[in-house]
């Protein structure tokens, strides 16, 4: 494949929930081995966009290609043969309870390799062993913190060395240390086996530590307002979204502009 | 009414009030905490409500203590002194107080909307028809997928799971063992008993055993157990796929090109469909065995008993019920199975989901069991 073509592209893609529109008409390209993060505010879209791209949704508009496959209306045997190109991490972690870690990670190896036992055991152990869970092999998920489901998580969605990971919110919830750890992991990953990352995340620092590029959403513009180095664009934008988010200004000022008027509702009483 | 004690160590609130022409003042003084607040609220507000005073002060100087609910209580009075057409006015405030008071003073309270959303007779049926038909869309989805994959899994056994089979097999049938031998084994003593007192008056406690034969195994077998399945395992199946789809597991497995139907659906339906005939002959066999502990207790001998269950039950009666039991079971089971699927984003949905199980289990098992005795009727099995 051509080194230079987008491993990700998304096309004039309009996405919600029912009859409401969350992000209206994007385009973008992730390319491959970097590290790209859709930023914003809460409810601004970016789960929304996320589970789109990775086909949980369908789309209301638009179309999603990995590489020259197109998701949006694949389906059957071809859908699959896309959907294996990719991982993904949700934001719990969504581990199967019943099942120990090194079952959870040797699942997808179980249904779509025909390994020996012995070489499923090794690898699911291996991928373990990649995110610093390797004393953890056989505990139960609930068993365990919410840093390391995570990271659990991560080993899964690696299970069958996918080039691309999603990852949903994956510091959200964590403590600072786990959180630095788990970005450290990201850049190691990504370094290590050219991993192509699509992050949704709204932690700057790790943002600032981890991202390669940025796309920013905001919940009234319902489109990208912003796309680039996040460190550039936190310093140079002249955007006010975009200075407001990166710099971490309330959109209101302090309380106590609007008047106090009296209402004939009687509710209250 | 508001509460007019004081709780033992509260250190005290009271109010003051004094009118003077177009101009109330009332004198807060004490602790404006919540129970200090329910105390002075009634006596500050009625006299604000009842009269009309152009100038309502509230003289805060002795207050020791206040939070949200004081603050409550202030945000009260401008708004009773607003609708009578007066104006509140706080005075001798201290700058700690004002400072709380401040965060909430110049917003505007939220108004409970008082909004009625006026429907049409026929657009409310229209939308209930919509509902029913959306529901009865999605089942008759439900079981033409569940259908195939069940024809898939027969074709290609390789494509089952097998180990969650036989684990399912475990919790539903062998754990229900016990329950489901004790419950056929009363029912077939109570049942036995009660028709022996009545066929008593008659000389005709013989015919007990044909009675009890026939309708164990044609009817009670079958409902029983499946009703059993849709207590033990309908609602159990419901939570765990509603709980593995507020975690989000359900996505998990379609995006790893799993499909939730084969990798948690069809290992259920394929273990209820092997386990409840294979429970509801225990059933019957403990149903014989209270009967039989009934006739012997009436001085009937074992042989008598059993003689005249068999001539009078034939292979028909116990295959119509083991057929009934398999179509049960895949009634129950599915409908757990598709209302976990259908569980929505909450834990209190996971509970909703439950119950909707049962309670459709079992009417979808009342339906089909009327199907059946008018179809065995007319077809004379």
């Amino acid at each position: 494949m051509d080194e230079n073509k987008p491993v990700i592209s998304i096309r004039n893609l309009t996405c919600g929930y029912d009859d409401t529109v969350i992000v209206k008409n994007i385009n973008f390209d992730v390319n491959k081995g970097e590290i790209f993060v859709i930023l914003g505010g809460s409810g601004c879209g970016k789960s929304t966009l996320l589970k789109n791209m990775i086909g949980l949704y369908q789309p209301m508009n638009g179309q999603i290609f990995f590489g020259d496959d197109e998701l949006t209306n694949a389906s059957g045997d071809k859908r699959d043969m896309i959907i294996r190109k990719f991982g993904v991490m949700y934001q719990m972690g969504a581990l199967f309870g019943s099942m120990s870690l090194l079952q959870n990670v040797m699942l997808p190896l179980e249904e779509f390799t025909n390994l020996p036992r012995e070489a499923m055991t090794l690898v699911a152990k291996s991928k373990l062993a990649m995110v610093n869970l390797e004393n953890a092999t056989y505990k139960l998920p609930a068993t365990i913190s919410g840093g390391m489901k995570k990271r659990a998580a991560i080993a899964r969605a690696m299970a069958l060395d996918p080039g691309i990971l999603f990852l949903d919110e994956p510091g959200a919830g964590l403590d600072p240390i786990s959180s630095a750890e788990l970005d450290e992991l990201i850049l190691n990953l990504s370094r290590t086996l050219g991993i192509t990352f699509v992050i949704v995340s709204h932690e700057l620092e790790s943002i600032y530590k981890t991202a390669d590029r940025v796309i920013m959403l905001d919940k009234d513009v319902k489109s990208i307002v912003a796309e680039g180095d996040p460190k550039h664009l936190r310093d140079t934008s002249e955007n006010i979204l975009v200075k407001r988010f990166f710099h971490r200004l309330p959109s209101l000022g302090k309380t106590g502009q609007k008047k106090y008027v009296p209402s004939r509702n009687k509710d209250t009483r | 009414m508001t509460n007019r004690t004081l709780p033992a160590n509260h250190t005290g609130a009271s109010i003051r009030i004094s009118a003077n022409g177009d101009r109330i003042r009332l004198g807060l003084s004490g602790r404006l905490d919540a129970p200090g607040t329910a105390f002075v609220w009634d006596d500050a507000i009625t006299p604000v409500r009842k009269g009309s005073y152009a100038h309502v002060d509230a003289d805060c100087a002795d207050i020791t203590y206040l939070d949200g609910s004081g603050v409550a209580l202030l945000l009260k009075l401008r708004e009773e002194a607003a609708l009578s057409g007066g104006k509140l006015e706080l005075i001798n405030i201290k700058e700690e107080h004002q400072n709380l008071i401040d965060l909430t003073w110049n917003c505007d309270l939220p108004q409970l909307k008082k909004f009625k959303e006026r429907r049409g007779f026929a657009v409310a049926v229209g939308e209930s028809a919509g509902e029913i038909l959306d529901g009865l869309y999605e089942m008759v989805a439900f079981v033409g997928e569940s259908s195939v994959m069940i024809i898939q899994s027969i074709r290609h056994p390789g494509l089952v799971r097998w180990k969650d089979v036989t684990l399912s097999c475990i919790n539903i049938g062998v754990d229900s063992l016990f329950i489901i031998t004790l419950l056929g084994f009363l029912m077939g003593l109570i049942m036995s008993f009660q028709s022996a007192v009545s066929l008593e008056r008659f000389g005709g406690e013989i015919f007990v055993p044909n009675m009890l034969g026939l309708v164990m195994f044609r009817e009670m077998g079958p409902l029983v157990t499946a009703i059993l399945l849709a207590a033990r395992s309908g609602s159990a199946f419901a939570a765990e796929i509603g709980t593995m789809k507020i975690n989000e597991e359900l996505d998990a497995l379609t995006t790893m090109g799993l499909s939730p139907m084969r990798f948690l659906v069809v290992p259920k339906l394929l273990s209820s469909m092997a386990m409840v005939p294979l429970m509801t002959i225990f059933f019957n066999i403990a149903s014989l065995v209270g009967g039989a502990v009934v006739m012997l207790s009436l001085g009937f001998p074992l042989v008598t008993f059993t003689s005249r269950v068999f001539s009078y039950l034939d292979y028909g009666d116990f295959a119509g019920g083991m057929f009934k039991a398999l179509i049960f079971s895949i009634l129950v089971a599915g409908v757990g199975c598709l209302r976990g699927m259908q569980t929505r984003n909450s834990a209190s949905a996971v509970g909703l989901s439950t119950t909707s199980a049962v309670v459709s289990g079992i009417i979808m098992i009342a339906f089909a069991d009327g199907i059946f005795a008018m179809a065995f009727y007319y077809l004379g099995i």
